[in-house]
Parts: structure tokens; C-alpha cells; sequence
């Protein structure tokens, strides 16, 4: 008796699981559900970005699906985390068969995602309209690069980007700097920090290192110095070991913490990157390596997550200078890094048609406008947009004329993450005193390890 | 009736099941009733501890990645990935961290202090009692997320609250002084089930015993020792079992310090967090885990045999 009503019980209870699977499978009725996920969440990360897909995307791609009789209902999946956490949970999803319809992505993880077959190029997913979207024709050849894998299209670029030096102009005032400063070489990065130090500013310079900062350590730290040193981390399948440009680079980190010219704990902290721009804003520190994204949502007056209610005419900006003029990759005086994120349909999708057509409508001309008003102005993928958009929004203009055309992009390979880890780890070996020359020697032996020996680096 | 639910002594050899005059079979269900009844237990047992236990064993001997080539098609590497774990200074550097930890915050921290706490309130009655106990069950039942959060605004170099208490601004207790941090705070965290448990066991040491002993003039010291231990030795051994395994398996100083700076507070359930979720390398986390397993058995079979030895 007892056995009975117990296998009951376990019959019902897997009934009732079955039951939950099927209800949310979605595809019951004639309700369209398609869900769409970005690493950004109203009242923190990213926020403009999740505040316009809730408020505009959503309604009106709705309508639009609606006058074409298909009831579509569309929900928001928002996180607010650092993006290799953002990355960790969008893997693990994938992995299962799971994770929202459409999905944003670094540029970076394409080629691991494709890899591992988490994401499927878009002909294949969604069939042939996604190669003959008419948008492609809009996008630059080098940012259509970004979202190209093995020669098929993954994704679709959702903008790019650029790093330059920012500064504090009333800091620089206080110091004796000039107000529209552009060093020409790491020398005089170095001299305008010694002169902000005696001027008595707690952090003259702040170039991420260290392996908490994650990413933001390679592009806005160690690549550009090292691109900046005439050095790439790849090249034509070879890598770069411990060469003189690495070298450089890790040098510069040791002028700067070594010689007091910046926090070294600020590189070591769990939230140094969040810390960082806080005291930015504050104006404690003189000199900041960032992107695009620290002036439009970081210090930005309207949504930032430190804004500065006088950004506009307190923020200085300028190129990030070679060693020395000439000295830099192609024999440039200045240099920069460039990445973009990226936007696809979930190979998983039960809908990817309506999916991509999504996809395609938050990348209109019409959303992209929308998107980008009220101060919330980025680079966007499409030319025909960004002729519009800039207008009037000098940092931008200045990034999207001066910054991109010498810029440079990461090795868009599998394993650049995990040689990427192993640059941040050198950096934070020399923050924390070691000699540049042993950090590099022994980045050069993880990088042996990683890409598989060292007839893969460049002697 | 104690006898009869208690197990038989021994079994060996014997069909039957019987021996010495008393049936193995106290409840009278048969063996295959018997069976029936803890097929489920056994079931669930199986599929959600035993099946993963084997498969973190065998994704241990393969390259399996969460990302790129290796998660789609892993090839199977043999012992590769337990050797490099022997051979990566890191892994040790996280097992030596992990040793520290259990040892300075369970089995120094939260023993002596819930101990001392328990033994101090034994007779006590009224508000302070249940003020104390409150508190310290309070650190105990917030969830770590709630309670991490108020450690890092504590702990903080900027606008630390303990920092503005003593007056010294900048000291970054978090980087300088990691691995303190983390200890001070399982402490502080975990002390509730030690005072419980030993508030209880105290219950248990005869009054007349440790009159008998005042009255032969013992000194507390000697009270304690030669009186209250032997009476409470086997729930400081299971205690110390179950505060060793959780401590050693830990993941809330993740929450606060990150593993860092640089590793130095990277405990071992951290070193899995990093290499399996955030550098990707499932085959290499779970070679460690499994390590991690082996560790854990060792430990628990030491204690189990100190408890067996009493008798």
C-alpha cells in the first residue's frame, strides 16, 4: 500500500515536471514569446541601453509584428555585472541549450563562442534574409571584420569603438599643463604625472593592470602600450613572446606604480575598475587610459555611473602617443585599440525568424536615431547613421576621424582570452614589483603553454 | 527498546542474517520490503551524488572547455590534468591558503569562540543571554550576499566604517591583509553552530560532577579539562568534522575579496571558481575537485576514527 501511493506520488511529480516543461517551451497557442538579453539593467550598468529596449524597442517592434497579424510579445533579459562574469553565465546558458533569443556578445568571444558552437553563423540559423539584410551595406568592410568568423557572418556588429588618454583639465590648470594636451611620447606622459604629483593630486596617472580589471586591463592598458611600442600580440599566426615592445610596455607600468605615479592598489582591487572611474569624476585622478564608453557612460551628466555634471568642459581628451613619434605599429606616432560588441540569434531559438527580424530592428537606422538621442550618442555600425549622429558630439567626431583610421583590433582567435589572461597576469607581476624583463620571460613560458609551444612565437 | 532499533552488531558470513539470539530484522519487513523501502533514498543518492561524483571524475581526465574547440568535441587526456595540478604552484599556494583558513577560522575561530561563548552563558538566564545568542545566530542565518556586502562597506579603504571608527583612512584591510579578513569574518559568520552545539552538550555534563569536582577544589581550568571534556569529546569531534568540511568547501570570501589580490586570499573552492568558470578549463576544475574530494575524505575519515576510538 505504502509503495503504491508512493510510486503515485513520483508518477505525479514527473507528470507535473513534464507539465512545466512543455508551458515553457513557449510555443503554445499562436503567442509568439521571444526574449532578448544584454549585459545592461535600468538603474545600473548600461542603463540608456536597457531603459530604450524596454521603453521603445519593445512596444514597437511589437506594433510593427502586430499590423503584420503575429501576436509577438518580446521580454528584456538585463544583467549589470563585470563582462567576464556577463560572458561566464551566457557560456553556461548556451552550454544548455538555453539563454535568451537574441543575445549581445564582446566582438572577442565570437571566435571561442563559434568554436564550441554556441553560436552558428547566421545563414545557417536563420536562413537566407540575414545575408541579404540591408543593412550590411551601411557598415564599414573593418567593423564588418568584427562579427566575421572563418569568412561567415556570426552576428551583426552593433558599433565599434576607440581608446584615447582622457584628463582632468582643472587638475591640469592647477598643475601648469595645458588645456588641450597631447603628449607626443611616453616621456611626456610621464612629466605631466610628475608635475600633477607635486601639484598635490593623489593619482596623477591610472593605466589598468592587474587580472581584477579583467579585460579592460588588455584594451585599455597593456595593447595599446605594447601597439604603442611597435609590438602586436599576434601576427600573421605568431605571437608575441617576450620581445622588446613587451618589454616597453611592461616598463611603463613600472615607471608609473613603481615610481608613485599611480595606485597599485587600486589595480588589485575586486571593483578597482568601478573605483577608478568614481575618483575620476572626483578629480582625483589627472590621466585615465579609456574608451568611448568612459565619456558616454561613465562620466556622462545625464546616465553615467559616475557622471560629471561639467564633462563637457572638464574632460580633456587626446591620442594615445607611440614610445616615441614613429615608434608605434606601421610606423604610426599615435595608436589606439578598437573592439565592438556584437548581436545574434541564439542557435537555440524556436522562433529565428522573428528572432532575427528583432535583431535587425534594433539596428534600423530609426532605433539606432532613437537610441542615441538625449546624450546618449555612441558609434554606431551604420555610416548612413553616424553622418547624422555626430554631428555636434566632438569626442565622438574625434574618435570616429582621428582614432579609427590608426587604430588597431585583437587577434580575433580562440585562445586571444586566454593569452589575454596571461598579459594582465605580467602586468600585475610588475604593479606588484617584479622586473619587467622577468614578467615578460615568464609570460613568454604561459604563452608557450597556451598556443601550443613555441614554434608559434615570433623569435 | 533502545536494543531493538539499535544496529546489529555483526553480520558476517552468516545467510541469516541472525545471530546471537536477535533478529538483524527489527522492524519485521523482510528483505525485500526492506529493499523496496530504500530503493528511493538509495535512487536519489545515486543520481544526485553518486552519478556527479563520477562525472566530475571522469571530466577530470579531459580537456573539456566552456568555451572554444575543447567544448564541443573534448578529448580525453588521462592523468594530465592531476598532474599539472601537482605541478602548478598556484594549486598549492590555494591548498596551503585553504589549510589557514579552515584552521584559523573554524577550528581555532569558531570552536574556541563558540565555546567560550556557550560556557559563559551556561547558567545564565534572562535579556543578555538571548541578546547574545541572537546576534550571534543572526551572523549565522543573513545570507551570504546580504552579509558579504556589509563586510566589504565595513572593511573598505575609502569609506570603510571600520576605518573611520579608528581613524586611520586608506588602510586597505581587504589587499593588505587578506587573508586576516577573511579568516576574522568565517569567524564571526560561523560561530553560531559551535555555540549551539556545545550550549547543548554543556546541558548534558552532570551538575554533581562538577560539584564533586569544586568541592576536591579544582580550579576551572581543571574543571574544564578533567570534568566538561570527556563528558562533550564526541560533539567537539563531530562538530569540528562538519565546520572542517564546510570551511574547507567555502565560497562566500570569493564575495569578498575575489580571490585577491593576486591570489593571495584564493582559496581552493575559489581556484575552482576561476579556472573552471572563468578561464573556461572544466576538464582542469574538475581534476581539482576532485583532488578537492579526496582532501575532504581524508579529513572526514580522521575525525570519524578519532570519534570510533572513544569507545
Amino acid at each position: 500500500m505504502a509503495m503504491r501511493k508512493f510510486a503515485v506520488v513520483i508518477a505525479a511529480a514527473g507528470l507535473g515536471l513534464a507539465a512545466c516543461g512543455q508551458s515553457s517551451g513557449g510555443g503554445s497557442g499562436d503567442t509568439i514569446e521571444l526574449t532578448i538579453a544584454q549585459n545592461a539593467i535600468a538603474g545600473g550598468k548600461n542603463a540608456a541601453a536597457a531603459g530604450f529596449v524596454a521603453d521603445w524597442v519593445i512596444p514597437k517592434f511589437e506594433a510593427a509584428q502586430k499590423a503584420k497579424g503575429k501576436d509577438v510579445k518580446v521580454k528584456f533579459v538585463p544583467s549589470g555585472v563585470d563582462d567576464e562574469q556577463y560572458k561566464t553565465k551566457l557560456s553556461l546558458d548556451l552550454k544548455s541549450g538555453k539563454g535568451a533569443d537574441v543575445i549581445d556578445i564582446d566582438g572577442i568571444w565570437a571566435g571561442e563562442f563559434a568554436q564550441a558552437g554556441y553560436i552558428k553563423p547566421l545563414a545557417d540559423v536563420v536562413g537566407p534574409e540575414a545575408e541579404s539584410w540591408d543593412g550590411w551595406s551601411q557598415i564599414p568592410e573593418s567593423v564588418q571584420g568584427l562579427a566575421t568568423y572563418e569568412g561567415k557572418k556570426y552576428a551583426l556588429p552593433v558599433g565599434t569603438d576607440g581608446r584615447v588618454l582622457y584628463f582632468n583639465k582643472t587638475l591640469f590648470q592647477k598643475a601648469g599643463l595645458p588645456a588641450d594636451w597631447q603628449p607626443k611620447s611616453w616621456q611626456e606622459i610621464l612629466d605631466a604625472g610628475t608635475k600633477l604629483k607635486s601639484s598635490g593630486v593623489p593619482v596623477p596617472i591610472q593605466i589598468n593592470a592587474g587580472t581584477a580589471m579583467g579585460e579592460a586591463t588588455s584594451m585599455q592598458g597593456v595593447l595599446p602600450l605594447l601597439a604603442g611600442a611597435g609590438g602586436q600580440v599576434e601576427q600573421d599566426g605568431k605571437w608575441t613572446g617576450a620581445a622588446q615592445p613587451l618589454k616597453d610596455a611592461l616598463g611603463l607600468y613600472q615607471k608609473i606604480y613603481g615610481g608613485g605615479l599611480g595606485d597599485p592598489k587600486l589595480q588589485q582591487e575586486a571593483k578597482g575598475r568601478d573605483k577608478s572611474f568614481q575618483q575620476f569624476a572626483e578629480g582625483k585622478i589627472g590621466i585615465l587610459m579609456e574608451g568611448d564608453y568612459f565619456w558616454r557612460g561613465v562620466v556622462n551628466p545625464a546616465t553615467g555611473v559616475a557622471p560629471m555634471k561639467d564633462r563637457d568642459q572638464n574632460v580633456g581628451y587626446a591620442l594615445i602617443p607611440a614610445i616615441e613619434p614613429g615608434k608605434g605599429i606601421r610606423g604610426q606616432d599615435f595608436v589606439s585599440m578598437s573592439g565592438g560588441a556584437l548581436r545574434t540569434v541564439n542557435p537555440n531559438s524556436k522562433h529565428p525568424k522573428e528572432a532575427f527580424e528583432l535583431l535587425a530592428f534594433t539596428l534600423s537606422p530609426e532605433a539606432l536615431k532613437e537610441e542615441t538621442k538625449d546624450g546618449n550618442v555612441r558609434i554606431t555600425p551604420r555610416t548612413d547613421v553616424n553622418k547624422e549622429i555626430l554631428a555636434g558630439q566632438p569626442l565622438l567626431t574625434f574618435i570616429s576621424e582621428k582614432v579609427l583610421p590608426l587604430t588597431a583590433y585583437r587577434p580575433p582567435v580562440a585562445v586571444y582570452p586566454q593569452v589575454s589572461v596571461a598579459l594582465q597576469e605580467a602586468t600585475a607581476a610588475v604593479v606588484g614589483g617584479t622586473a619587467p624583463d622577468q614578467a615578460a620571460a615568464d609570460y613568454q613560458k604561459k604563452l608557450e603553454g597556451i598556443v601550443g609551444g613555441a614554434g608559434n612565437i615570433a623569435s | 527498546m533502545a536494543q531493538a532499533i539499535s544496529p546489529p552488531e555483526v553480520i558476517d558470513g552468516d545467510p541469516s542474517g541472525r545471530r546471537g539470539g536477535y533478529s538483524s530484522d527489527a522492524a519485521g519487513l523482510g528483505r525485500l520490503r526492506a529493499g523496496a523501502f530504500v530503493a528511493p533514498a538509495l535512487l536519489l543518492i545515486a543520481a544526485f551524488l553518486v552519478f556527479p561524483a563520477l562525472w566530475v571524475l571522469y571530466l577530470g581526465l579531459t580537456n573539456y572547455r566552456l568555451t572554444g574547440a575543447a567544448a564541443a568535441e573534448p578529448q580525453f587526456v588521462g592523468l594530465d590534468n592531476f598532474l599539472d595540478a601537482v605541478a602548478n604552484p598556484t594549486f598549492w599556494n590555494s591548498t596551503w591558503l585553504t589549510l589557514q583558513f579552515v584552521l584559523g577560522s573554524a577550528v581555532i575561530g569558531q570552536v574556541v569562540l563558540g565555546f567560550t561563548i556557550a560556557w559563559v552563558l551556561r547558567d545564565r538566564r534572562g535579556p543578555l543571554k538571548r541578546l547574545v545568542e541572537g546576534l550571534v545566530i543572526l551572523a549565522w542565518i543573513l545570507p551570504s550576499a546580504v552579509v558579504s556586502f556589509l563586510w566589504v562597506a565595513l572593511l573598505d579603504r575609502d569609506g570603510g566604517t571600520l576605518n573611520a571608527l579608528l581613524g586611520i583612512p586608506g588602510f586597505a584591510w581587504l589587499l593588505d591583509h587578506p587573508m586576516l579578513s577573511i579568516i576574522i569574518f568565517n569567524t564571526w559568520r560561523g560561530t553560531a553552530f559551535s555555540m549551539m552545539l556545545y550550549g547543548a552538550a554543556l546541558g548534558n555534563v552532570p551538575p554533581s560532577h562538577l560539584e564533586s569536582a569544586r568541592l576536591a577544589g579544582a580550579s576551572g581550568w581543571q574543571q574544564l579539562r578533567d570534568v566538561v571534556f570527556p563528558h562533550i569529546r564526541g560533539h567537539i569531534l563531530t562538530n569540528l568534522l562538519l565546520i572542517s568540511l564546510w570551511t574547507f568547501n567555502d565560497f562566500s570570501p570569493f564575495l569578498l575579496t575575489a580571490g585577491g589580490p593576486d591570489g593571495r586570499s584564493e582559496v581552493l573552492a575559489v581556484h575552482v571558481y576561476k579556472v573552471a568558470l572563468q578561464s573556461g578549463e572544466l576538464g582542469y576544475g574538475a581534476a581539482v575537485s576532485t583532488i578537492i574530494l579526496l582532501i575532504n575524505l581524508v579529513v572526514a575519515v580522521f575525525y570519524l576514527r578519532l570519534l570510533r576510538s572513544k569507545k
